[in-house]
């Protein structure tokens, strides 16, 4: 596997411009000669397939839901940064950057980051010009707030639906090209395997979620846009169907799969309530605006939080943190909040959380402004906890939310598969190990609507392709082993359900690679997934039938990947010997319990590839150079 | 808590269905809806039996996925709540609930609870968009709007998709679905220029899907687990009226309204 990052020659702020100048261009004519598949209809994938089919390339998107609308961008709360400035307050291209790249620990790729930033400002006027409704001001302009790991506020934001919101703008842009015949849309069709001939990703194998029927498609090339992982732990703040199958697949196909280890858990979660806990939900990190994070200074303190005098509050986070306060990056944040439950100090019934408090804030602005900021997240919160916030402290605890890590692309988006690009969460680029609040939403949009419109129509002209329809013996080849799998899945018929299966790989990975993660927890692990994937493959059951809408068997083929990737996960873990953003080795600690570095021997990013299941993967690394920013301890305090 | 439940089992579109009733103990109140037919689910098929199929993902009411009607309440009895986030603290120990699928000719149904509402996403390709080619945008503070403009804009892009409107309605009228896309854009300058046209080819694709007319009835209203209001009905009406003169005037021309 060689690892080319192609990035650009030239000043880092020069980049983009040159190598947009330097692509090779499909002449008009020419784009709707080339077709493109797009897998996935979230922010990457919706904003993609609708860019591409303005530009005149033949596009065929898919979604494994009932409609495009649903993918699980459209729950994402808080904002989507822009270095826009319109607060003149010091924000620029370049803050934006430097934030991004020293959020992240030092452990993303400079070139793509600034790209990003620089291509930020025209997310938001391209959503704006579709009719987002982003929040104003009085005077009629746009207005902002702050999120963790900035001291700018660059967010623009749509009450707490930013997500829904500009998911639903590149959903209407998606429509407009479904209905003018430029996009074939198919719903409730899941990919289930890449097609690679003569070297080139050609095609998918799709699952018919009605009719079970196994289909092939091909294309000049694919666009994976299948978003993260979150999932492995079971319980996340991911929707339930979101799963790593597509990158899993992609990457056993060949394609390298980089950071597996870096995962986010998100610090602002509701708390989980019993052993019937379906997933977790997200409270918008917008919150620590206004509210304040504190635990009681005594250890099993089981007063109410009324009857707590402010003298013996800790607010942990102003306290360590004292310049980023309760505005500290999230995996700092997470950390924190799982220390002080560790020393006994959580509070709620399980001992596991802490308080996000608004008295104050309700106080200084009152109660009317505190719900317009953010009356949706409060009403969510008492519809699932039966508590009032605005009466009493919500209570939060850590919960895994995004993942960082994904199939390694090069600057061009492009895998290590030729042909085979990844949009989005499902690709490693941006935010090395630990993304910033609100930068996801950028990420998703940057990709699909600038970025791949321009790199992808360079592959395509730089590469002769033969042409290939699904007659090819490739696309057989492929479709008899989803069928033999399929047909695997259904015939154990033991006593076990994937859910079953899933929860324990859940409570595996959350004990042992989780927010804390040592020598011993990792191998731990890596003993007890292999295990459990052999008895998946002897006591699953499956019932009903494959020629029909089996949502077991849906899952079922999720968790046999899950049950694939958590291992690689692991050993992602276990070979990065230091603690960087999201990824805490106990080993590698500052005397006060922060992160500790290792530039020495680390500072690359961390590729796999696929020997066969079981077999360990080869490593391959990534140098990260840093020609603009140096590298130091990353401070919050 | 201890449930009776009688779920619509529906094999295929193809065959009739039934409601099964199903005994439930040891239900906890912090339990989801879902999550209580989660466990339902778990018990039959270890049993070996068909779980009940029902739509649902995000779990956090807001991809419009999940589609219960629940003792004749589309998403139960909460307001403002979708089913997800319904929780069994809702309802009295010993209750018996009826869950069906959404009833309405345009959204047949697929296999138990699950109903098929692409009917929806073919009104939004007629034109619940701006038509704007990403790159054609000017800077995003060159057009300020008011904050009440921006803000009832909002409130109309609120909507879901879920299809409660729908399943409310004795007419099975998705009209406010369809106005609330309509009034969004309406509030909007950007949506100005295609601002006719969109709200007739959307009230007329609305129509061919089969939904009904609206009867004002307001039990869409009602039902929407996001609050959206009936006042959209009535400014969608005014928009179509105009855009139907407008066809009128410009008959004979290449253009269709403006």
């Amino acid at each position: 596997m060689k690892l080319d990052a192609k990035i650009p020659s030239g000043p880092i702020a020069e980049k983009w411009d040159r190598h947009r100048f330097e692509v090779k261009l499909v002449n008009p004519a020419n784009k709707r000669k080339f077709s493109v598949i797009v897998v996935g209809t979230g922010l990457a994938g919706a904003s993609a397939a609708a860019t591409l089919a303005e530009l005149g390339y033949k596009v065929d998107a898919f979604c494994f839901h009932d409609s495009p609308r649903r993918a699980h961008s459209i729950a994402a709360q808080g904002g989507i940064n822009a270095a826009k400035n319109y607060q003149n307050d010091g924000d620029s291209v370049y803050r934006l950057f430097y934030d991004t790249v020293k959020g992240g620990d030092f452990r993303a790729r400079e070139a793509n980051v600034h790209r990003l930033a620089e291509v930020s400002r025209n997310i938001i006027d391209q959503c704006v010009a579709q009719g987002v409704p982003f929040a104003r001001e009085y005077g009629g302009y746009l207005a902002n707030r702050s999120f963790g790991g900035a001291q700018v506020s660059r967010t623009f934001y749509a009450a707490g639906q930013t997500g829904q919101q500009l998911l639903l703008g590149a959903y209407g842009a998606l429509s407009r090209q479904i209905g003018s015949g430029n996009v074939k849309m198919h719903t409730y069709t899941e990919m289930l395997d890449v097609v690679v001939i003569d070297g080139k990703a050609r095609g998918i194998v799709t699952r018919n979620l009605r009719s079970g029927a196994i289909e092939s498609w091909a294309a000049d090339a694919v666009l994976l846009c299948t978003g993260g992982y979150s999932n492995v732990f079971y319980l996340s703040t991911n929707a339930k169907g979101s799963n790593v199958t597509a990158t899993w697949r992609a990457h056993k196909r060949g394609a390298g799969f980089a950071n597996p280890c870096y995962t986010q858990i998100h610090p602002t979660c509701i708390p989980q309530s019993g052993d019937h806990q379906s997933k977790l939900t997200l409270m918008s990190e917008s919150l620590r605006n206004d509210g304040r994070v504190w635990v009681p200074k005594q250890k099993g303190d089981k007063r109410a939080s009324q009857d707590i005098p402010e003298s013996e509050r800790d607010y942990y986070l102003e306290r360590k943190y004292p310049s980023f306060g309760n505005l500290s990056p999230r995996d700092i944040a997470s950390r924190a909040a799982k220390e002080v439950c560790d020393e006994g100090r959580g509070v709620g019934p399980t001992g596991l959380g802490v308080y996000l408090d608004f008295a104050d804030a309700i106080k200084r602005v009152g109660e009317s402004t505190v719900a317009e900021r953010y009356g949706n997240l409060f009403d969510m919160y008492e519809r699932i906890t039966g508590e009032n916030p605005y009466k009493q402290p919500m209570r939060i605890f850590p919960a895994p939310h995004y993942t960082m890590g994904g199939l390694w692309v090069d600057y061009n988006l492009m895998s290590t598969i030729p042909g085979l690009h990844v949009l989005g969460e499902a690709n490693f680029s941006d935010h090395g190990a630990n993304r910033l609040g609100a930068s996801a939403l950028m990420q998703g949009l940057a990709d699909g609507y600038f970025v791949i419109p321009i790199t992808l129509g360079h592959y395509l002209a730089s590469n002769p392709l033969e042409k290939v329809d699904t007659s090819h013996e490739s696309f057989k080849a492929v479709e008899n082993e989803v069928r033999e799998k399929t047909k695997k899945l259904m015939s154990m018929k033991g006593k076990r359900t994937p859910d079953s299966f899933h929860r324990e790989l859940g409570r595996i990975m959350w004990d042992n690679c989780g927010m804390a993660r040592s020598t011993e927890s990792l191998k731990k692990a890596l003993q007890r997934i292999p295990a459990l994937r052999a008895e998946f493959w002897e006591n699953l059951n499956v019932p009903g039938a494959d020629g029909d809408t089996n949502q077991v068997l849906e899952n079922a083929g999720r968790v046999a990947d899950f049950l694939e990737f958590a291992e690689l996960m692991c050993m992602d873990a276990l070979t990065r010997e230091e603690s960087c953003g999201g990824h805490f080795r106990v080993e590698h600690q500052t005397p006060d319990g922060e992160a500790k570095r290792n530039d020495e021997d680390f500072c690359h990013s961390s590729v796999w590839e696929h020997q066969g299941v079981g077999k360990p993967a080869t490593l391959h690394k990534e140098a990260l150079v840093f020609e603009n920013v140096k590298l130091t301890q990353r401070s919050y305090k | 808590m201890n449930i009776t439940l009688h779920v619509w089992r529906q094999k295929s579109a193809r065959e009739p269905g039934k409601l099964v009733t199903y005994k439930r103990g040891d239900v906890s109140p912090d339990m989801s809806f879902l999550e209580m037919i989660d466990v339902l689910n778990e018990e039959l098929a270890a049993k070996g039996e068909e779980p009940i199929a029902f739509a649902h993902d995000c779990r956090e009411g807001i991809c419009g996925s999940c589609s219960m009607m629940i003792d004749g309440m589309p998403h139960g009895p909460q307001d403002l709540t979708t089913t997800c986030q319904l929780h069994m603290r809702t309802f009295k120990d010993g209750a018996e609930i009826t869950v069906e699928p959404w009833r309405a000719a345009a959204f047949p149904v697929v296999k138990d609870l699950i109903v098929d509402r692409e009917a929806f996403d073919r009104i939004i390709q007629q034109g619940g968009f701006v038509s704007v080619n990403t790159g054609n945008a000017q800077d995003a503070n060159a057009i300020p709007i008011s904050k009440e403009a921006a803000d009832k804009a909002f409130e109309a892009a609120a909507c879901i998709g879920c299809g409660a409107c729908v399943a409310a309605c004795p007419n099975a009228s998705a009209m406010l679905f369809v106005s609330a896309k309509v009034a969004q854009m309406a509030e909007l300058p950007q949506g100005q220029p295609e601002r006719y046209r969109r709200a007739k080819k959307m009230v007329d694709q609305h129509d061919a899907e089969g939904f009904g007319a609206c009867r004002n009835h307001y039990e869409c209203e009602a039902a929407c687990p996001k609050g959206i209001s009936v006042r959209y009905i009535a400014q969608l009406n005014r928009d179509y009226l105009k855009a139907s003169v407008a066809v009128a005037e410009h008959a004979g021309r290449s253009s269709g309204p403006g």
